[in-house]
C-alpha cells in the first residue's frame, strides 16, 4: 500500500509536467490547428535558460533558496515566451494560409534546427550537463510515506498554473479572444479582435508553460541535453490527443492519465523495458473507441 | 501507354544489372551512395503513394522498413549459410520478399486504425506505431535488443537497389493511372465525393498503407544487407520525417519529383561532409526555407501530373 501511494505520488508529479507540457500544444492546436513539433525544443531551452542564469541568480538571492529559484523559473519562461514568439513570427505566420502540412513540416524543420544548434559545440554540445539544484531537496517523511519535497513543489506549481491557465482562458479578456480565434478566426477579426496579437500570446503562453515544465523536469531528472525535450515532448503530444487536443482541462486530465499509467504500468516486472511504447499504446487504443479524446467530444469549446 | 511503361521497367532493371556486373570499375564510396540513393528512392515513392496520392499523413514509415530489414536480415543470418552460392540470389530475393510481406501485415494492422482517424490524429498514430515497433526491436532478444543484428552478408548490390527502385516506381504509376487506381485520387481530393461516386475510401487507404508498407519492408531488406549492421534505433522518428521531407520536397503526388528529390537529399548530406559539424544545420534551415518559399515542392512547375 505504501509503495502505491508512493508510486502515485510520483506518477503524478510526472502526469503534472507532462500536463504542463500538453497545454502548450493543444492551445497552440486551438488557435492555429497544427501541431507545434517545436514544443518540446522550447522546453529544452527553458532548462538551459535555467542552466546558465543559475549560477548569476543564486549569489544575489541566496543558494538553493525560493526566491533564487522563482527568479529563475519566471525570467526562464519570459526568454521562452519571447522565443516561442519569435519562432511564430518568422516560421509559422507566413504560413498563415497555407495548407496546415506545409505548417506542419516547418515546424519539424524548426525543431530539427533547434535539435541540432543546441547540439554543436559552441552552442550547448551534446554531452549531458547536471542541471544546478535550485531548491534543496528534502525527504518529507508522511507516516511511512517517503516523497522528495521536488516532486511535492512540482504538484503544488502546476495544480497553481492549471488554475491561473483556467482562469485566463475562462475569466479575462484575453482569454476570451482566444477562445473566439479558436471558435473562428475570421468572425474573431470581424468582431474587432487582434486575430495575430493574440496568435502570439499563445504562443507566448504556451512556451511559458513549456519552460517551466522544462525546469521541473529537470529538477527531476538526471541531467541536461538537447535531445532531452523529445521523450516528454512526444508523451505530453500523446497526453494533449488522449485528452482531446484543442482542450484544455482534457489536456490536463491526459497528462495525469499517462504519467499514473507510465508510473504503474512502467513499475510492473517484465514491462519496464516497454516503458516507451507504453504510451503510444495507450493512445492508439484509446483513439480507437473515442478517436476525439476523452474530453474531445463533450465540450464544442475548443481552445 | 502500358507497353512504354513496361518496355521502361525492363529497360532499367536491365541497365541496373548491366552497371552492377561492372561496379568493380567504380569507386566503392560512389557505389555505395548510389546504392543509398536507390533505396531512398524505393522508400520515398512507396510513402508518396500514402502521403502524396491519397492525401494520408503517415510518420511511421522508417517502422515498415524496420520491419522488413529486421525479418530479412534474420532470414538471411540464420538460414544464409546453409544455401549453396548458386541459389544465393534467389534466396536473397525470397528473403527481401519476406520481408516485404512482413511489413505489408504492418501495413494492415496501421490502416485499420486510419479508418476511423484523419489528419493530424493519423499522423500521430502511425508516428506511434513506429515507435511501438522500435520498442518492439530494442526489447527483443530474437532480433538481438538494443544492440540490433550483426554480421549480415553484404548481398545487397547495385543491380538489386535499383531493380528495385525501377519495380517500385514501375508498381507505384501502373496503380495510380489505372483505373482502380484514379481512386486513390480521388480520396486525396475530397473524401466525401469520392465515397458518393461509389469509392469506398477506406479501402483504398488501406490499400496504400499496405503497398507502401510493403516496398518500404523491401527497402529495408535492401538497407540491411547494405549497412550489415541493423540497430532499432536507426529507425526513430527522424528517419520517418528524412522519408516524408523527400515526397514534400519532391511535390506530393509528383513521381517524378519525389525521385528527383530522394536523389539529392541523399547526395547532399555527402557534399556536406566537409563542414559535417554545420550539416544538420543547414539540412534542417532548408527545410524551413523550402516550406516557406516552395511549399507546393521543389519540381513541381504548374505541370499536368496524376495530382492536381
Amino acid at each position: 500500500m505504501d509503495s502505491f501511494l508512493q508510486q502515485l505520488i510520483n506518477g503524478l508529479a510526472l502526469g503534472a509536467i507532462y500536463a504542463l507540457i500538453a497545454l502548450g500544444y493543444t492551445m497552440v492546436y486551438g488557435v492555429l490547428r497544427f501541431i507545434n513539433f517545436a514544443h518540446s525544443d522550447v522546453l529544452m531551452l527553458g532548462a538551459f535558460a535555467a542552466f546558465y542564469l543559475a549560477p548569476h541568480i543564486t549569489p544575489l538571492l541566496g543558494v538553493q533558496s525560493v526566491p533564487s529559484a522563482l527568479v529563475v523559473i519566471i525570467v526562464s519562461a519570459a526568454i521562452c515566451a519571447v522565443i516561442g514568439m519569435t519562432i511564430e513570427f518568422l516560421a509559422y505566420r507566413p504560413l498563415r494560409k497555407r495548407p496546415r502540412l506545409t505548417v506542419l513540416i516547418t515546424a519539424i524543420g524548426v525543431s530539427l534546427f533547434i535539435e541540432f544548434t543546441g547540439q554543436h559545440e559552441k552552442v550547448f554540445g551534446a554531452a549531458t550537463k547536471s542541471f544546478p539544484t535550485l531548491l534543496p531537496k528534502r525527504e518529507i517523511i508522511l507516516g511511512a510515506l517517503h516523497c522528495s519535497s521536488n516532486d511535492l513543489v512540482v504538484l503544488v506549481l502546476t495544480a497553481v498554473l492549471l488554475v491561473a491557465m483556467w482562469f485566463i482562458v475562462q475569466r479575462t479578456k484575453i482569454g476570451m479572444a482566444m477562445r473566439a480565434v479558436s471558435f473562428n478566426e475570421q468572425a474573431a477579426s470581424l468582431m474587432g479582435v487582434n486575430v495575430n496579437g493574440i496568435i502570439s500570446f499563445t504562443f507566448g503562453l504556451g512556451s511559458a508553460l513549456a519552460a517551466i515544465a522544462g525546469i521541473f523536469y529537470s529538477m527531476r531528472a538526471p541531467g541536461i541535453e538537447p535531445l532531452m525535450g523529445v521523450q516528454p515532448g512526444l508523451r505530453a503530444f500523446i497526453a494533449a490527443v488522449l485528452g482531446g487536443i484543442g482542450n484544455l482541462p482534457g489536456a490536463a486530465l491526459g497528462g495525469v492519465v499517462l504519467g499514473l499509467l507510465e508510473t504503474f504500468l512502467g513499475g510492473m516486472p517484465g514491462l519496464s523495458n516497454y516503458r516507451d511504447g507504453i504510451a503510444f499504446a495507450m493512445l492508439i487504443l484509446i483513439l480507437l473507441f473515442r478517436p476525439a479524446g476523452l474530453l474531445g467530444k463533450l465540450s464544442t469549446e475548443k481552445v | 501507354m502500358r507497353g512504354k511503361e513496361k518496355s521502361f521497367l525492363l529497360l532499367a532493371i536491365a541497365a541496373a544489372v548491366g552497371l552492377s556486373l561492372g561496379s568493380g570499375m567504380f569507386n566503392r564510396y560512389y557505389l555505395g551512395i548510389a546504392v543509398d540513393v536507390g533505396i531512398n528512392i524505393i522508400l520515398a515513392v512507396s510513402l508518396n503513394l500514402i502521403n502524396g496520392h491519397t492525401g494520408q499523413f503517415s510518420l511511421g514509415h522508417a517502422g515498415f522498413m524496420a520491419v522488413g530489414g529486421f525479418t530479412a536480415a534474420k532470414l538471411t543470418l540464420t538460414c544464409g549459410s546453409s544455401v549453396p552460392p548458386a541459389f544465393q540470389p534467389f534466396f536473397f530475393f525470397a528473403a527481401l520478399l519476406l520481408g516485404g510481406i512482413v511489413a505489408a501485415v504492418g501495413g494492415l494492422v496501421v490502416g485499420v486504425p486510419s479508418l476511423r482517424l484523419r489528419g493530424d490524429y493519423l499522423a500521430i498514430v502511425t508516428l506511434g506505431f513506429g515507435e511501438i515497433i522500435r520498442v518492439i526491436f530494442q526489447t527483443s532478444e530474437f532480433f538481438g535488443a538494443a544492440t540490433g543484428l550483426t554480421g549480415i552478408s553484404k548481398l545487397t548490390t547495385f543491380g538489386w537497389a535499383w531493380a528495385f527502385a525501377a519495380i517500385t516506381v514501375y508498381v507505384v504509376a501502373c496503380i495510380v493511372n489505372s483505373t482502380y487506381g484514379r481512386g486513390f485520387i480521388a480520396v486525396h481530393d475530397d473524401e466525401i465525393a469520392a465515397s458518393a461516386m461509389g469509392i469506398n475510401p477506406t479501402r483504398y487507404k488501406v490499400t496504400a498503407f499496405v503497398i507502401g508498407a510493403f516496398f518500404a519492408g523491401i527497402a529495408g531488406g535492401l538497407y540491411a544487407h547494405h549497412k550489415l549492421v541493423l540497430k532499432p534505433d536507426g529507425f526513430d522518428f527522424v528517419k520517418s520525417i528524412e522519408i516524408v521531407v523527400m515526397v514534400i520536397l519532391g511535390g506530393m503526388g509528383r513521381t517524378a519529383g519525389v525521385i528527383l528529390a530522394a536523389i539529392i537529399l541523399t547526395i547532399l548530406p555527402e557534399l556536406l561532409r566537409g563542414v559535417a559539424e554545420y550539416r544538420m544545420i543547414i539540412y534542417s534551415l532548408l527545410i524551413i526555407a523550402l516550406m516557406l518559399t516552395r511549399p507546393q515542392g521543389l519540381f513541381t512547375f504548374g505541370k499536368k501530373g496524376p495530382v492536381k
